[in-house]
C-alpha cells in the first residue's frame, strides 16, 4: 500500500478513536486502560514476521523475544480486563 | 488451493498486499473498535472485551498463515516444507508469554492495577523496540528495503572478495521504522520508572537534575536529527543504536522528575505512547490493524491524561515539565497553621446519624483502599439499605491511582455499579442529602477549589460536600493533610463531625454500632 492509503486509515483511525474512548463511561476507564494494552500488543504481527523470516538469526531472536513480550501483554491484558469487568454488577432488584 | 495462494503471495511486503490478509487485519482493525465501543456501559464490556479477542486471533493466525518459516530449500526442491522447528519455537515463544500473562493478571490485587498497567506498557514498548530493531537487521523480511551484498573490488582486481551483507532501508520506512523504535524506549524505560514509583521501589519524590529542560530538549531534537539522517540512507549500525540508546535515555528522564501524584497522567500518557509506537510499526509493515489500533490506543490515552490533568486542575505541560507531588507540596503545608475548633464524634454517633437518615453519599479516597476498607465500608451500606436509607457512592475522578480506579476497587468489594456516580452525575445531590460520609478523600471536597484564588487546588473540581446537612469525615489525625497539602474548611464547619481513626477500623465499628442497634 502506498503511504498517503496508510495515512489516510491511520487519519480517520484516530478520529474513530477520539469519539469512541469519549463515549466510554469513566466507570471504566480502568478496563480502557488494560484492554488498550493488550490490543496495542497487535505489534505482536512485527514480532511473527521477524520470527518467521530467514536471513538474520540476531533478527529471528529479537522477533522471538517480542513475540513473548506481546504475548504476556495480550493474554495478561485481556484476562485482567475480564477479571475486572467480571466484578461490575448491577444492584439486586 | 485458495490457502497456497494465501501462502504464496505474503512475501511481498508493503508491494504485494495478499488481499486475503489484508482484508483479515482490516476485520481484526474493526473489532478492536467494537471492543472499546463495548466500554461504553458494563453492560455490553464483556463482550466488548471478547470482540477484542477474537480481533486479536484473526491478526496472530493471519500472520502466522502468510509467514510460515519455510525450510531452505536446496537446487533439486526449493519448497522444502514448513520447518518445524522453527514453528515449534514461534508456538512455544506464545505459550511462555500466555502462561505469565495469565498468571499475572489472575495473582494482581486490584488496588496494584496501575502498576500492573505500568508493567504491561513497559512490554509494549520494549516489544516495539524489538521488532524495529529485527526490521533493522532484515529489512526484506519485512518488504522495506535490501540486503546488499557488499563488494570490494579494491585489492582483488575486480574480483568480489567482501561478502558483507548491507542492509538498506528505504527512506519512507526508515522515518517510520525510527520514530516506531524512538516512541517504543520512551514507554519502555518512562514505564519502568513509572512502575518503580507506583510499587514504591523508589521515592514518589521528584528527582530533578539541573538543566533538565535543556538536557530534555536536546535529547529530543538529537533523536530527531539523528532520525533524519538514517532517512536520508545514511544507515550504519551504530547510529540505529544511537536512536534507540539516546529514546531510552529520554524515556527515563522525562519522567524521573515527575512526582507521584501525577502517576495517573504519566500511566495515562504512557499508554498513548504504547499505542503510537504500535502505530509506527504498523506504518512500516502496511498493516491496517496495527495503525487502525495505534490510533486507537493512542487517542485513549492521550484523552485519559486529558481527563486526569482536568480533574487535577493540572496542565498538561506542568506535568510533564515535573516537580509536583513531593517535597514541595509539603512545604506549602506550613503557611497557616492556626488552631480552629473541630467536632469529635464516635463509631456510634456516626452510625445514629446515618441510620437516621434519608440520603448518605459516601465519598470515597485512595486512603480507604490503603486501608482494605472497600469491604466493610459495602457492608455498613448494606446495613444503612436495610434500614431504608438510600446509599449512593460520589467519585472523583482523581479518588484512585489510576483513570476509573476507584470504580474497580468498589466493583470488587461487590458494590453495584449503579450505585456508583461521577462527579458531575452527583454533586448536585449533596444539597439534598442527610449525611455525606467522607473516608479516605480530602483534596477532593475542598471547597477552597472553588472559592480561594491563592489556593494550590484552585479551580479543581471538587465535590461539594459542604452542602450536606452533615458530613462525617474519616481521618487518621487532624494533623495531617492532603497531596496538595492544604488545610480544609470542611472539618471546622458546624455540621461536620471528625471520626478520626483508621478507615477500616472506624467502618468496622461503624458496622458493629448498626447491627448493635437491633432493627
Amino acid at each position: 500500500m502506498d503511504f498517503i492509503a496508510i495515512f489516510s486509515i491511520f487519519v480517520l483511525a484516530c478520529f474513530v478513536g477520539y469519539f469512541v474512548v469519549w463515549s466510554v463511561t469513566p466507570a471504566l476507564h480502568t478496563p480502557l486502560m488494560s484492554v488498550t494494552n493488550a490490543i496495542s500488543s497487535v505489534i505482536i504481527v512485527g514480532a511473527l514476521i521477524a520470527s518467521a523470516a530467514a536471513g538474520s538469526a540476531s533478527s529471528k531472536w529479537l522477533g522471538l523475544a517480542a513475540v513473548v513480550m506481546a504475548s504476556i501483554n495480550i493474554f495478561g491484558g485481556f484476562a485482567v480486563t475480564a477479571r475486572m469487568l467480571a466484578m461490575y454488577k448491577k444492584k439486586e432488584r | 488451493m485458495e490457502f497456497q495462494s494465501i501462502l504464496s503471495a505474503v512475501t511481498g511486503g508493503h508491494g504485494a498486499v495478499n488481499p486475503w490478509a489484508a482484508t483479515a487485519y482490516l476485520i481484526a482493525g474493526v473489532f478492536f473498535i467494537l471492543a472499546l465501543r463495548g466500554l461504553s456501559s458494563p453492560a455490553s464490556s464483556q463482550r466488548g472485551n471478547r470482540f477484542g479477542m477474537a480481533g486479536m486471533t484473526i491478526a496472530v493466525v493471519t500472520t502466522l498463515l502468510t509467514h510460515v518459516p519455510w525450510k531452505t530449500g536446496d537446487a533439486t526442491n526449493s519448497f522444502a516444507g514448513v520447518d518445524p522447528v522453527a514453528m515449534a519455537e514461534i508456538l512455544g515463544a506464545i505459550a511462555i508469554g500466555a502462561v505469565i500473562g495469565i498468571v499475572m493478571a489472575r495473582k494482581i490485587a486490584m488496588t496494584a492495577m496501575p502498576q500492573l498497567v505500568a508493567a504491561f506498557h513497559s512490554l509494549v514498548g520494549l516489544a516495539a523496540v524489538a521488532v524495529g530493531a529485527a526490521a533493522f537487521l532484515n529489512p526484506e523480511a519485512f518488504g522495506i528495503g535490501m540486503s546488499v551484498l557488499f563488494t570490494d573490488y579494491a585489492g582483488s582486481g575486480g574480483a568480489i572478495v567482501g561478502g558483507d551483507r548491507v542492509e538498506w532501508i528505504n527512506s519512507v520506512s526508515a522515518i517510520e521504522m525510527g520514530l516506531g523504535v524512538a516512541i517504543g524506549a520512551i514507554t519502555f524505560s518512562g514505564s519502568v520508572i513509572a512502575f518503580l514509583k507506583l510499587n514504591g521501589n523508589m521515592s514518589g519524590a521528584p528527582i530533578m537534575l539541573p538543566g533538565r529542560h535543556i538536557i530534555n530538549l536536546g535529547t529530543l531534537v538529537a533523536i530527531l536529527a539523528l532520525i533524519g539522517v538514517f532517512a536520508s540512507g545514511y544507515q550504519p549500525q551504530w547510529l540505529f543504536w544511537t536512536i534507540m540508546g539516546l529514546s531510552f535515555a529520554i524515556g527515563f528522564l522525562l519522567i524521573i522528575p515527575i512526582g507521584g501524584a501525577d502517576m495517573p497522567v504519566v500511566v495515562s500518557m504512557l499508554n498513548s505512547y504504547s499505542g503510537w509506537a504500535a502505530a509506527a510499526m504498523g506504518f512500516t509493515l502496511g498493516n491496517t490493524a496495527m495503525i487502525i489500533t495505534g490510533a486507537l490506543v493512542g487517542s485513549s490515552g492521550a484523552i485519559l491524561s486529558y481527563i486526569m490533568c482536568r480533574a487535577m486542575n493540572r496542565s498538561f505541560i506542568s506535568v510533564i515539565a515535573g516537580g509536583f507531588g513531593g517535597d514541595d507540596a509539603a512545604a506549602g503545608a506550613g503557611g497557616s497553621k492556626e488552631q480552629r475548633p473541630w467536632k469529635p464524634g464516635s463509631a456510634e454517633d456516626a452510625a445514629f446519624l446515618m441510620s437516621q437518615a434519608e440520603n448518605v453519599i459516601i465519598v470515597p479516597g485512595y486512603g480507604m483502599a490503603v486501608a482494605q476498607a472497600q469491604h466493610t465500608l459495602r457492608e455498613m451500606a448494606d446495613q444503612l439499605k436495610k434500614e431504608g436509607v438510600n446509599v449512593k457512592y460520589a467519585i472523583h475522578p482523581v479518588a484512585g491511582r489510576m483513570p476509573g480506579h476507584m470504580n474497580v476497587l468498589l466493583a470488587e468489594a461487590n458494590v453495584p455499579y449503579d450505585e456508583v456516580f461521577e462527579l458531575e452525575d452527583i454533586n448536585g445531590e449533596f444539597a439534598q442529602c442527610d449525611v455525606a460520609f467522607v473516608i479516605g478523600a480530602n483534596d477532593v471536597t475542598n471547597p477552597a477549589a472553588k472559592t480561594d484564588k491563592t489556593s494550590p487546588i484552585y479551580g479543581m473540581p471538587v465535590l461539594d460536600v459542604e452542602k450536606a446537612k452533615t458530613v462525617l469525615f474519616v481521618k487518621r489525625s487532624m494533623g495531617g493533610v492532603g497531596y496538595a497539602g492544604v488545610d480544609n474548611d470542611v472539618f471546622y464547619m458546624d455540621q461536620t463531625m471528625m471520626l478520626l481513626g483508621d478507615a477500616k477500623k472506624m467502618a468496622d465499628d461503624i458496622v458493629k454500632a448498626l447491627s448493635g442497634s437491633g432493627h
